[in-house]
This record gives structure tokens, C-alpha cells and sequence, in this order.
């Protein structure tokens, strides 16, 4: 390991032996924070009872559900966009201030469209999504070489050729920089609707134990979504530096 | 070009607006309240005092929030960013930061800050001072070297350094940082007082969605995309003209 991560290791290490002593000393008293040991224990508690595993599959699917059609959605849409260059240019400023809106709020349009249940809590994490991926999309499109597209042009491929045979593969690098903020605003997406809005999911559940005081659930559950949440990020970012170090060479 | 862009502008608003009808025309009230409805709602909605009672609410949070987050979030990309180690150890963990569903901690600021307005600013500034954090200390990494060179050889104390040199050098990416905490500080208010709170607009969306009332949700949707798009054309404009 790079003497950066030890560092990084012993920062993050220091900061949770801070908190526990804070907390255990009554620093910060109990009412306001628990342990962080107790929290782990919580947690494994929570996972040993198997009490929540229909919530924790449910909102891992929701997020893998809305992954994979935004990633797929934003692709095409970007496409189409980066086609049309007047269209791109009057669009940008709209996608620019588009995440100051809070997209839950339109949640009861979908509750209405598409009934109680899974699919508007999906269909409100796409749209917090898909603009991260329709940029992405646009960004990797910018920075294609000339000379591919001419080659492409000069085997005379077809359009849908050219995107998937050239484009794609040309791209791939930004449109995996694109993949990892998805799944990053996927989950905040289902988390959020969850939270404010559903009856089911992990986002429920923290809410839940929030209104009726159960602290030591409430800190298991946040354990859990911070942890599954970096774990992946730190996998997809590993994916991402070789990717991008393989762009430089 | 200039003028096709604007032309461009005016058909994607109408082709949004005919979208919008049409949803309302063939899902009904209550779906969606009809543009005209809503247009009348939001008229009739800013000639109402209780209603900007609420906005100035959540205006204050959000100034607040952005205030902070700003400074904070500057000052801190550039202590972070000046050394290659420090940047290089507080990248992925701001990264992690940045990319966690901050609700989740909702509860744990609300237990913190208590009910009142202070739990709304801690929420907006959580959101939007991260962004603002990373986008000074990367650009800080991608200055030519010879700036901080030149700083030193002119023996700037740090402060110094910061202000004539750094500051100037990164303005542009400051400015976009900016831009985007913006948002982010104004949606975590937003989301903070539809969560609890009993003023603002957050808390008027939520008592609105609580009785299927469309026609407010519209309204306001309505007034927040213009703030926004408004305020980041003004944002774009002022980083121009200082950054052209």
C-alpha cells in the first residue's frame, strides 16, 4: 500500500476512535449519538434477526434497477443530443441547473402514473440520475479523435454502426466516470424517496426508527448504507483509475 | 448562432409545455394540474403574504447554507490542495463524502442542531460544500507549477500566496464549484424541510403532496426551476466576464 492510503487509513481510523471515546466519556451524550462499536453491533444484530432483509434486497434492487435503465437511457438520449448541436446548446444550461430542483417532489405524479409499490421510487432515481449520465455521455463523445470518426466514414458504416462499433468503445472510460456517479445518485435517489416518501426499503426503515426514538437501530441502518455505499464506490473508482490510467498511456 | 440558440431555447420550453399537457390532457387532474392552472396558482400564490412568509424561510437557510458552504468549502480545497499529500489523501474520502445519500444523516443532524433552522443550514451546507471542496483543491493540483515557483521565489507568506496567486490562478473552477454547490445547497434545504419543518417551501410541497394538491407542486416546481436556471445564467455570466 501507497504511504497516501496508511495516511488516509489512520485519518479515518482516528476520526471513529474520537467519536468513541466522545461518546463513551458522554462528550456527545447518547441520546444524540451511540458508540461507534455499538452501532457495528446494532448492525450485526440487525443482519444476524434477519428482520430487514426484505428491506435491504428491496432497496439494492430498486438501485440496480435504476442503474441499469438510466446508464442505458442516458447513453441514447446522449446520443441524440450530441447529434443535434443547436439542441445541445439551449439544453446544457437546463441540465446544468437541473440538480436544484428536488426531483422527489414529483413523486405523487408518479405514485399516480405508475401505481404504489417499486416503480415510482425507480422511475424518481432514474430521473435524479439520468442527467449525470446524458453529461457523461456528452463529455466522452467531445473527446473522441477526429481520425476515428473519418475511418468510420471512410468504411462507410452506418450510423448505429459507428456508435456502437467506434463511439461506444472510444468513450467507454467517460461513460464508466458517468456509470459510477449513477450509481452513486441512484442510491441517493431510492434512498431519499424511501426516506420522505415510501413504506418499505432501508430509507423507511431509518426514518422509522428516527420517529420512534430507536437509536440503536436507526445508527445500524446508517452503518449499513454508509458502508455497502463505499465499499462499491471504491470498487467502481478502482475500475475507473485503471481505466482512465489506461486512456494516458 | 447566437440567435439560434435562443430559437433553440423557446422550441425545447414549448416542447416541455406541450409534454406537460399533454400528460395532464390524457392522466387527468390528478396527475398533473394543467400549465394554466398552475400559472394562475403560482399568480395567485406570489400576491399572497403567507407565502412569501415561506419563501423568505427558506431563502434565509438557503443564503445561510451557501454562505458557509462557500467559504468553507473554498478554504478548505485550498489548505487541502496546496500539498500533493494531503490532496492525495483527502481525494477518495471526499469522493466517498460527496457520493453518500446524505439523508440517511438527516437524523443525525436533526439530533445535533434540534428542529429549528440551524438543522436546515447544517443539511444545505453538507451538500454543498463538498463539491466546492473538491473542485478547488483539483484545481489547484492542475496549476502550472510555476505560479506556486514564482509565489515562493517573491517569498509570499501562505495567506499571500492564497490570495494574489492561487485564487486568481483556479477562479474559473472555483466558479463552477460554485455553481454546482449552489444547487446542492439549495436542494438539501429543500429536502431538510420537507423531511421537518413547519415553514418553508419544502414543508409546503410536503403538505401539498399529502392531499394530492398538484396544482402547488407545480406552482413551486415552477418558481424553483426558474430561480435556478436564472441564477446559474447570472452564475455563467459573472464567471465569464471575470474568467473570459
Amino acid at each position: 500500500m501507497k504511504l497516501e492510503s496508511w495516511i488516509r487509513l489512520a485519518v479515518v481510523a482516528g476520526s471513529v476512535g474520537a467519536i468513541e471515546l466522545l461518546c463513551r466519556t458522554g462528550v456527545i451524550p447518547n441520546s444524540v449519538m451511540i458508540p461507534p462499536s455499538d452501532m457495528a453491533l446494532a448492525l450485526a444484530s440487525i443482519l444476524s434477526s434477519g428482520e430487514m432483509t426484505g428491506d435491504i434486497v428491496s432497496t439494492f434492487t430498486n438501485v440496480a434497477l435504476a442503474t441499469l435503465i438510466t446508464v442505458v437511457l442516458g447513453f441514447v438520449l446522449g446520443q441524440s443530443i450530441h447529434a443535434v448541436p443547436w439542441l445541445r446548446a439551449s439544453i446544457e444550461p437546463l441540465l446544468a441547473s437541473y440538480y436544484s430542483v428536488p426531483t422527489f417532489m414529483f413523486y405523487p405524479v408518479f405514485i399516480v402514473l405508475f401505481g404504489i409499490g417499486r416503480a415510482p421510487i425507480v422511475a424518481i432515481a432514474v430521473l435524479l440520475a439520468i442527467v449525470a449520465m446524458i453529461m457523461s455521455t456528452l463529455n466522452g463523445l467531445d473527446r473522441i479523435p477526429a481520425v476515428l470518426r473519418k475511418t468510420a466514414h471512410i468504411y462507410r458504416m452506418s450510423r448505429v454502426a459507428t456508435a456502437l462499433l467506434i463511439e461506444l468503445p472510444a468513450a467507454a472510460p467517460y461513460l464508466f466516470t458517468g456509470m459510477k456517479l449513477v450509481v452513486a445518485y441512484a442510491f441517493i435517489g431510492v434512498i431519499a424517496s424511501e426516506f420522505i416518501l415510501s413504506g418499505s426499503g432501508l430509507g423507511y426503515r431509518i426514518a422509522y426508527a428516527y420517529n420512534n426514538f430507536e437509536n440503536g437501530k436507526m445508527y445500524g441502518l446508517m452503518l449499513l448504507v454508509l458502508v455497502s455505499v463505499t465499499l462499491v464506490n471504491s470498487g467502481l473508482n478502482a475500475i475507473d483509475n485503471r481505466l482512465q490510467a489506461r486512456r494516458r498511456r | 448562432m447566437r440567435v439560434n440558440r435562443h430559437i433553440g431555447a423557446v422550441a425545447i420550453f414549448l416542447v416541455l409545455l406541450l409534454i406537460w399537457q399533454a400528460l395532464h390532457t390524457i392522466g387527468g387532474e390528478i396527475v398533473l394540474a394543467s400549465p394554466a392552472e398552475t400559472a394562475l396558482k403560482l399568480y395567485s400564490m406570489l400576491g399572497d403574504g403567507s407565502f412569501w412568509e415561506n419563501v423568505a424561510w427558506t431563502s434565509y437557510a438557503f443564503v445561510l447554507g451557501l454562505v458557509i458552504a462557500a467559504v468553507g468549502g473554498v478554504s478548505l480545497g485550498l489548505a487541502l490542495g496546496v500539498s500533493r499529500l494531503s490532496s492525495a489523501v483527502a481525494g477518495p474520502i471526499l469522493i466517498n463524502l460527496y457520493s453518500i445519500p446524505k439523508v440517511t444523516l438527516y437524523p443525525l443532524v436533526l439530533l445535533c442542531f434540534g428542529l429549528g433552522i440551524s438543522a436546515k443550514v447544517a443539511f444545505g451546507v453538507m451538500h454543498g460544500m463538498i463539491p466546492m471542496t473538491i473542485f478547488t483543491m483539483n484545481a489547484i493540483r492542475q496549476m502550472k507549477p510555476v505560479y506556486l515557483r514564482s509565489a515562493r521565489v517573491l517569498r509570499l507568506t501562505p495567506l499571500q500566496t492564497a490570495w494574489t496567486v492561487v485564487l486568481p490562478a483556479i477562479l474559473p473552477e472555483v466558479l463552477s464549484g460554485i455553481r454546482l454547490g449552489f444547487s446542492l445547497t439549495l436542494l438539501g434545504v429543500l429536502i431538510g424541510e420537507m423531511f421537518a419543518s413547519s415553514h418553508g417551501l419544502g414543508f409546503l410541497i410536503t403538505s401539498a403532496m399529502n392531499v394530492g394538491d398538484t396544482e402547488t407542486i407545480m406552482a413551486i416546481a415552477v418558481l424553483l426551476a426558474a430561480f435556478a436556471l436564472t441564477s446559474n445564467a447570472i452564475l455563467v455570466f459573472f464567471s465569464r466576464q471575470v474568467a473570459p
